[in-house]
């Protein structure tokens, strides 16, 4: 049975990239959807009515929300080929557990960082800088956050990557310098395919967020 | 069920809806464990190196490896002894009760946090908010004995914060936050839990729950004033 795969998702966010290297890992064709987040069409908020946001993976019809989620379905559904999670369960609830972290932990911070001004966004610097050492002390000195093959906390992570010139920029600061294997580990992404496609390039992020900051109603 | 000596100990809080569902697993699963009462103003050692990232119970320590986080606790005991299955089975149905988890976690319990924090126009915004949350909660329950369908299921478990913590705040905050006019589905999937045996042995003694949850309130006052 031909299977119909669709994304609505938007291109700067870091939580539809999950999904776009999801998919492209395990070699899945989909209907990738440009969503205007501004003016959220019908079949969005159809297909999200709880949360009405991107990214919205839809299998055969049949819509699954929230990125992580995705990205456990898509390792669930089509097995094959490289397989995101480790079949220990003490190596899965592991992975479960930093791919939570980053959720709770270190999107918030960068919303501060890129978003607010003068103590917040120093307060958002700190702490992004505080989560990004924690993440990178889990890594130590292995190839990816799972060992030697690619999986799901470096697909949780990876879409901050092309974030973190623009945060770097707002934030004054330097990740490299406080987190070298970081970017390091972000580099060897990279290299692959599946992210590489996925990723924008960091130079339109950057573009991008003084536009988004004028749309959403910050100077 | 165990091939091997099994060492199941969970950190956790008497009156915490997070600690009392991973009781409500291990339970279901028929695990024996040891319940490790802690003190959230002084946290043990044991605590502090056991989940040194987020400090915070429940954490649950198998043959002495820490998993914390609840929703991950609970995928984990699925995962590791498979009879009596909490999640369903097929990849879709999973990704559906996921969803739902954190909806109740990071959309109601936050939400209904405020009903608790605050008083007068908030406390107002804040029972609105909520009940439009639990709205969807109602529609999901439409035809269905529970959230996981026929049988007590993974988001149940989880939406035991709704059934036996926000409706028991009620009292203590005197606002009927879900009243039965408005939530019928809800009041009759309530019922249904407390028919399920394991429910009632995990879930907090009521008049006890009720003191903790005003003392609480009372000091939060305190603080206020």
């Amino acid at each position: 049975m031909a299977d119909e795969v669709i994304l609505l998702d938007y291109w700067p966010s870091m939580f539809g990239m999950r999904t776009r290297v999801a998919l492209e890992e395990k070699n899945i064709k989909f209907d990738y959807r440009e969503q205007d987040l501004f003016n959220k069409s019908p079949f969005l908020l159809e297909m999200n009515p709880v949360h009405k946001k991107i990214p919205v993976l839809i299998h055969n019809g049949k819509p699954v929300c929230e990125s992580l989620i995705q990205v456990e379905y898509i390792d669930e559904t089509w097995p094959g080929g490289n397989s995101f999670l480790p079949s220990d369960p003490y190596q899965r609830a592991q992975a479960k557990f930093w791919g939570d972290f980053i959720d709770k932990k270190v999107y918030g911070p960068t919303r501060l960082i890129w978003g607010a001004k003068g103590e917040e966004q120093e307060a958002g610097t700190k702490e992004f800088i505080e989560m990004l050492k924690m993440l990178e002390s889990e890594l130590g000195d292995k190839t990816y956050f799972g060992g030697e093959t690619f999986g799901y906390v470096d697909i949780a992570m990876i879409g901050f990557y092309c974030w973190f010139d623009v945060l770097e920029k707002c934030g004054n600061f330097s990740i490299e310098a406080e987190c070298p294997k970081l970017i390091a580990w972000a580099k060897r992404c990279m290299k692959r395919e599946s992210v590489g496609k996925s990723l924008p390039n960091s130079d339109k992020i950057t573009k991008f967020v003084p536009e988004l900051k004028k749309k959403i109603g910050i100077e | 069920m165990a091939e091997r000596s099994e060492e199941v100990k969970l950190l956790g809080m008497w009156a915490s809806p997070f600690s009392r569902r991973v009781e409500i697993a291990l339970t279901l699963k028929g695990l024996p464990y040891e319940f490790s009462e802690q003190d959230i103003a002084n946290k043990s050692p044991l605590l502090l190196q056991s989940n040194p990232v987020h400090k915070m119970i429940p954490v649950l320590l198998h043959n002495g490896k820490p998993i914390s986080e609840s929703l991950v606790i609970l995928e984990y005991i699925d995962d590791t002894w498979q009879h009596n299955q909490i999640l369903p089975q097929d990849p879709y149905d999973k990704a559906i009760a996921r969803f739902w988890a954190r909806f109740v976690d990071e959309q109601i319990y936050v939400t209904a946090m405020k009903v608790v924090g605050k008083v007068g126009e908030e406390r107002d915004a804040a029972v609105e908010a909520t009940r439009d949350l639990l709205k969807l909660m109602e529609k999901e329950l439409v035809g269905k004995d529970f959230l996981g369908g026929e049988s007590l299921g993974f988001v149940d478990i989880v939406a035991t914060l709704v059934a036996f913590w926000l409706m028991r705040t009620e009292e203590v905050v005197g606002v009927k936050v879900v009243p039965v006019e408005m939530f019928p589905e809800i009041h009759r999937w309530v019922k249904n839990l407390l028919d399920v045996d394991v429910i009632k042995k995990c879930i907090p003694p009521e008049d006890e729950h009720l003191n903790y949850i005003r003392a609480r309130m009372d000091s939060l006052k305190l603080k206020s004033v």
